[in-house]
């Protein structure tokens, strides 16, 4: 069985194998229709696991290690990208990634997180966990964009934000707190899209929009699954149930009015077809930051800031 | 084996220490003093000897802070809507109701406007107290309109936050409220109005990420611990013990999170001149 394969995906696998043995071994043989019929099979057993993905599979697909990440869609989305590096203040942080690209002729700046695939590499981007001068350097590249009147992108894929004695030393929650006050007034258009993980306030301190979306396996919640399982069930042996109770899928986030949109992914996830993904990403971003362009910064200012207080729900 | 062994039970016996109930004698957390209700409510509810503040509610904030009889509250009646229908060991929706029974309170914050030495402020005081005193939608919502009000009436506002972040039983929903306390206080910056961001013991996680750090001027109450991960998350995360006096005011302010230290006793007289200095 290929690394990374997920427990679901498994029957899917079993079927793809079988047809590529008797392929092998049947030269000869006129098997065609017998083939043909167990690759129907394979495409309707697909079709049946993938629309009823539990949230916790969602997850799990979310954290797929083949799963294209913010460089990934960069290099198969954008032209020209220039990556721009340091928050000026104290170093460059790796689990963030940022600079000008060119969107189809539209100069964006694009900053999304990083995780690496590798243990080399996740040591390198620190599994995506982002440090404060992270979000510094994340809000020094948007005010670059911001003066020079370019939109901003943002790719959220992160298990968190790093809770370590040096991120606490150098004001973690100050900079989160920071990005989201100032991305609320950003005069350019900000489009932010979850692409992967989507974990609480480290994933928000790059998050805030005129248009917030999401792919269709990424989650987004307060908390990841297995956290919230220990807090709560005090166990953890109850993230299943906690995915459930989080209500973390993109289909989640439209009904509660926080995602705006959810970008389709090939069936079977992102990692199937990175290519195709990236495609579809890429046509509803140039759609998205179109449709911002000709709203004035003072307008677009208002409407983000009504947009983000309308969220929530309480009795009266 | 060895040769002696202790007959009788240990003198000091281990097992679960006593808690003193909640009657006419505190016993402080910090140094063990046994502190008669009456002498620790005359001391602003900090131990004598050692000067560790105990955790209060807004009921006892407002009341060392505030002209008296000036608060008048705003949104009183709101309350969770469990928008979620969400469900752990317990539903969330008896949750709240075990807790708003227990406690008095509708959620984990009160707002209002009052008054403090005369000036005109909005203020908002969380309770640890209500859940840990988490923040979901209603103190989200309640936190944006003592915002919306301070901007339109142009009066200080005052937030003192108590909180273990953002509440998961509102997941997503909670985490907004980040957002959207951040961006309305953005606003409020934008036209003109000061803010003052008390941080009381504990202020962790999704308060201390939006609103808590966000002041013009943050105070913290001394010995406070303060932070965006929890103490016990780090010391997993990095396998080692943490350093003495680690995510206190004290440390905040060594780091240059927080404009000031002060003492519970001193932050009426501190907000007063604070106040003052603003409006001249």
């Amino acid at each position: 069985m290929a690394k990374g394969t997920l427990e679901f995906e498994r029957p899917i696998i079993e079927l793809e194998q079988k047809i590529e043995e008797m392929r092998k071994y049947a030269d000869n043989l006129d098997i065609a229709d017998e083939i043909g019929t167990l690759e129907k099979k394979v495409d309707q057993l697909r079709e049946s696991i993938f629309t009823n993905l539990t949230r916790w599979q969602r997850v799990q697909l979310a954290r797929h290690p083949d799963r294209p990440y913010t460089l990934d869609y960069v290099g198969m989305i954008m032209k020209d990208f220039v990556e721009l590096h340091g928050d000026r203040r104290y170093a460059d942080d790796k689990a963030v990634v940022g600079g000008f690209a060119s969107l189809e002729g539209r100069t964006v700046m694009l900053i999304g997180q990083q995780k690496g695939r590798d243990t080399k590499s996740n040591l390198y981007r620190n599994f995506g966990m982002m440090n404060p001068e992270g979000y510094r350097k994340a809000l020094r590249l948007m005010q670059l964009a911001a003066r020079f009147g370019k939109p901003v992108i943002t790719f959220l894929d992160t298990p968190g934000a790093y809770p370590g004695i040096g991120a606490e030393e150098r004001g973690q929650a100050e900079a989160i707190a920071r990005n989201l006050f100032e991305m609320s007034h950003l005069p350019v258009p900000i489009v932010a899209t979850i692409i992967g993980e989507g974990a609480s306030g480290g994933a928000l301190g790059i998050g805030i929009g005129d248009r917030i979306l999401m792919m269709e396996n990424a989650w987004y919640s307060v908390i990841a699954p297995e956290s919230c399982s220990s807090i709560l069930w005090r166990s953890w042996d109850y993230k299943e149930q906690a995915a459930e109770a989080l209500k973390l899928t993109a289909q989640d986030l439209v009904e509660q009015g926080i995602v705006d949109r959810v970008i389709a992914e090939p069936i079977g996830g992102a990692h199937r077809n990175p290519q195709k993904a990236a495609s579809i990403l890429k046509d509803v971003l140039i759609e998205e930051i179109d449709g911002l362009a000709k709203i004035t910064p003072d307008k677009l200012i208002k409407k983000r800031i009504e947009k983000f207080s309308k969220m929530g729900a309480w009795k009266e | 084996m060895p040769w002696f062994r202790r007959s009788k039970q240990n003198i000091i016996a281990e097992g679960p220490k006593k808690e003193i109930p909640d009657g006419l004698w505190t016993k402080c957390n910090g140094c063990g003093e046994i502190i008669h209700r009456k002498q620790l409510e005359q001391n602003f509810f900090v131990c004598p000897k050692c000067q560790t503040h105990f955790r209060i509610g807004s009921k006892e904030y407002f009341e060392i802070l505030l002209d008296r009889g000036s608060f008048k509250e705003m949104d009183k009646k709101m309350r969770s809507a469990d928008p979620l229908d969400f469900k752990d060991t317990k539903p969330y929706s008896d949750r709240i109701k075990d807790t708003i029974k227990k406690t008095g309170l509708n959620d984990a914050v009160r707002t209002g406007t009052a008054a403090i030495d005369n000036h005109p402020v909005v203020i908002a005081c969380m309770d640890f107290g209500f859940i840990g005193g988490s923040m979901g939608s209603v103190v989200g919502e309640k936190i944006a309109r003592a915002i919306d009000k301070a901007r339109k009436t142009e009066r200080p506002l005052i937030i003192i936050s108590s909180s273990g972040g953002a509440r998961m039983m509102e997941a997503a929903l909670s985490l907004m409220q980040l957002a959207k306390t951040s961006a309305k206080l953005a606003q409020l910056s934008d036209s003109g109005v000061p803010f003052f961001s008390i941080l009381t013991d504990p202020t962790t996680g999704g308060v201390t990420a939006s609103y808590a750090m966000l002041g013009d001027i943050n105070i913290a109450e001394p010995g406070a611990l303060i932070g965006f991960a929890g103490p016990r998350v780090i010391k997993q995360t990095i396998g080692k013990d943490l350093p003495k006096g680690f995510q206190r005011s004290e440390f905040l302010l060594e780091k240059g999170f927080v404009d000031m230290i002060v003492h519970r006793r001193e932050m009426r007289s501190t907000l007063s001149r604070l106040l003052h200095l603003f409006q001249n």
